[in-house]
């Protein structure tokens, strides 16, 4: 079993293409299963292209730059609804703060599964919990939220309504569970990156002396600075395209509304809204029902996320490989 | 090693990290804690018959929402069949369409894709997983359901039906099938990875016997990929159950169970899936039976979730054993 066990070398040679081999030969059933095959690979393509055309078509048809910069509006005259500015601040507000909660304790977990992992079955058990987290719908993870923020404990999160009962739905409290949908993202790519880390490195540092946190802190953290970056680009992208948190745990409000607190807090303590709920109230399942701006508002969301994704891209993303020279 | 004293001691780093780590477990048991709790008086009011079917689902939220003020006078009566029934009709269509689709499609790009092609289709995938739901949604509303609704579904049809129910587009058939784009290309990624992993032997033990390379393909490395595949289907089935906006836009919003026994017309029924009921009651939240009743809907989809969790885990293992696990 050892020797499959064995990973394939990482440069395997390409899949020799067989050209002498006609399809002919085959029997029937295999030719129709290759069919399907080739089907299957260009109905995907041809989705995806469809997809990305159509938005950008009709996104550019109604997409008007001054859409981007004047507040939505209450009005049922679409050319007097504004545009908006608000779910674009909101959109990334709430990336900023939910991937800011996110990073470091992803990397904190990580670091610890993969460095210490001491006792084994709490590293394991902690392993399967990450699973279920990634594997909870983001809508249970918004009533979870709703849940524990409207606990008087946390009432300086949010509103507090006359009758003392807490509203549970601001920028941090929605920004919190956001984070919580970021972190398997980040320690997944974390804890690839410092498993590329070959041990030698590791070695060489104890060897001079330094102590396993200072090893950590000084270079594994550096070392797998690309994952992390990768990990928080996937995280970011994951936040900014998700909006049943949003609907439930920001309020959803057309134009951010200010919380209590001292002035800079107050913003985050507030409510709002994000692009993807801009879309889908004015989409026809919402009240607004102005599809050109929630195809421009989609739009601008799908370019958010094709640029995130690109940035995963550009970071070297998925590939193991690693820069120690040797 | 030197012992260091001081904020970055190594015991002290393992033990608060540990101690992060572990906080996650806490989150967990807090999160059904909670959210059972609160949907606890929803439960126990209705007893098994809230899972059973009875009445208009619609109607019956309704009275809960119109409750008296009264705390003994809360309304909690709800049979919630229908939207069980929606949920499930509709992940099982979704994950059976696009297993099939994204089988097809990994053994593709890992076998038979020429060269220029895999490199448009690798990122085609991502894209197609990065794409938010609410994207999916909006496309499927504004243009598959006036194209189901005006082409596809005759006026006979709407008129067979139409002291049931109202057929106008948002159907079972179109939110199952922007269901099935939404997760083939999570399945897609993680079946490629796992053909990627089947030893190259194998496949050259098999060719040398003769066999073509669809055989080879079939018999051998998709054999070996079976619990990854199995895995993809469970991780699908997650992502299903718990897509909330992208249903509640395309499926129809009406708490309607549809009937297999109307033949074709069964596709065109609308329906409305646990997740979808949440989103669109999320303004009645405040009112305390409502609010109760809505989470224990949230309550049903965190223990599903949580079994699915350990469907894969246990689907995981036999592919550890073989080393064809990513990691």
């Amino acid at each position: 079993m050892s020797a499959l066990a064995k990973p394939a070398p990482a440069a395997a040679p390409r899949r020799r293409r067989r050209g002498t081999e006609s399809v002919r030969s085959w029997a029937l059933r295999d030719r129709i299963g290759l069919g399907l095959c080739w089907a299957a690979g260009i109905a995907l393509c041809a989705i995806c292209a469809a997809i990305l055309i159509f938005m950008a078509v009709k996104g550019l048809q109604y997409l008007r730059l001054e859409l981007l910069v004047t507040h939505p509006l209450p009005d049922l005259d679409q050319s007097k609804s504004g545009g908006f500015l608000d779910p674009l601040i909101g959109t990334f507000m709430l990336t900023v703060i939910g991937i800011a909660i996110a990073l470091p304790v992803a990397v904190g977990i990580a670091v610890w599964l993969h460095e210490y992992g001491r006792p084994s079955w709490l590293a394991r058990t902690v392993e399967s919990g990450i699973e279920v987290v990634a594997g909870t719908p983001s809508i249970v993870l918004a009533i979870f939220g709703l849940i524990i923020f409207q606990q008087h404990v946390f009432g300086f999160l949010s509103f507090t309504a006359q009758g003392d009962a807490v509203f549970g739905r601001s920028f941090l409290t929605a920004g919190a569970m956001m984070a919580l949908l970021a972190l398997p993202l980040v320690v997944g790519a974390t804890r690839e990156a410092l498993a590329a880390i070959p041990a030698h490195v590791r070695e060489a540092s104890y060897a001079l002396g330094k102590t396993k946190a200072a090893t950590i802190r000084r270079v594994l953290l550096p070392g797998a600075r690309k994952g992390i970056a990768t990990g928080a680009t996937l995280g970011m992208g994951r936040i900014a395209g998700d909006t049943a948190i949003v609907v439930i745990l920001l309020g959803a409000s057309l134009q951010m509304q200010h919380g209590d607190g001292p002035p800079g807090y107050r913003v985050l303590s507030g409510t709002g809204s994000t692009l993807t709920t801009y879309v889908f109230n004015n989409s026809p399942a919402g009240e607004g029902a102005s599809p050109e701006k929630a195809y421009a508002a989609a739009f601008v969301l799908l370019l958010i996320v094709v640029l995130l994704n690109f940035a995963v891209g550009a970071l070297g993303g998925r590939e193991r490989r690693v820069s120690w020279g040797r | 090693m030197i012992p260091v004293r001081g904020p970055w001691s190594d015991r002290r780093v393992e033990r608060s990290l540990g101690a992060l780590a572990a906080s996650v477990l806490l989150l967990i048991g807090a999160m059904v804690a909670f959210v059972f709790a609160k949907a606890w008086p929803s439960f126990s009011h209705n007893g098994l018959a809230w899972f059973g079917g009875g009445g208009n689902v619609d109607r019956q939220l309704g009275a809960i929402f119109d409750s008296p003020s009264n705390p003994s006078d809360w309304i909690y009566t709800l049979h919630a069949w229908p939207m069980l029934y929606g949920t499930v009709l509709l992940t099982a269509i979704a994950v059976v369409g696009g297993l099939v689709f994204a089988l097809l499609c990994a053994v593709f790009i890992v076998e038979f894709a020429p060269e220029r092609m895999r490199r448009v289709l690798e990122p085609a995938v991502r894209l197609l997983a990065a794409v938010p739901s609410v994207v999916y949604g909006l496309i499927g509303i504004l243009v598959l359901v006036p194209f189901v609704g005006e082409h596809l579904i005759g006026e006979r049809m709407k008129a067979a039906v139409a002291y049931v129910v109202q057929l106008d587009g948002s159907s079972l058939l179109v939110g199952s099938m922007v269901l099935t784009v939404m997760i083939t290309p999570i399945m897609v990624a993680i079946v490629v990875d796992a053909l990627r992993a089947v030893p190259r032997s194998w496949i050259d033990g098999a060719a040398a016997l003769g066999v073509n390379r669809w055989r080879v393909v079939w018999t051998i490395s998709v054999r070996a990929a079976r619990p990854a595949i199995v895995a993809a289907a469970v991780l699908a089935t997650a992502r299903a159950l718990g897509e909330a906006i992208m249903l509640a836009m395309v499926a129809g919003s009406v708490g309607f169970a549809p009937n297999p026994l109307d033949g074709l017309t069964f596709l065109f029924e609308p329906t409305r899936p646990l997740a979808a009921t949440i989103v669109d009651n999320a303004e009645g939240l405040s009112v305390v039976p409502f609010g109760q009743t809505v989470y224990a809907f949230a309550a049903v989809l965190l223990v599903s979730s949580l079994a699915l969790s350990l469907a894969g885990w246990a689907a995981k293992r036999p592919m550890r054993r073989y080393g064809l696990a990513s990691r």
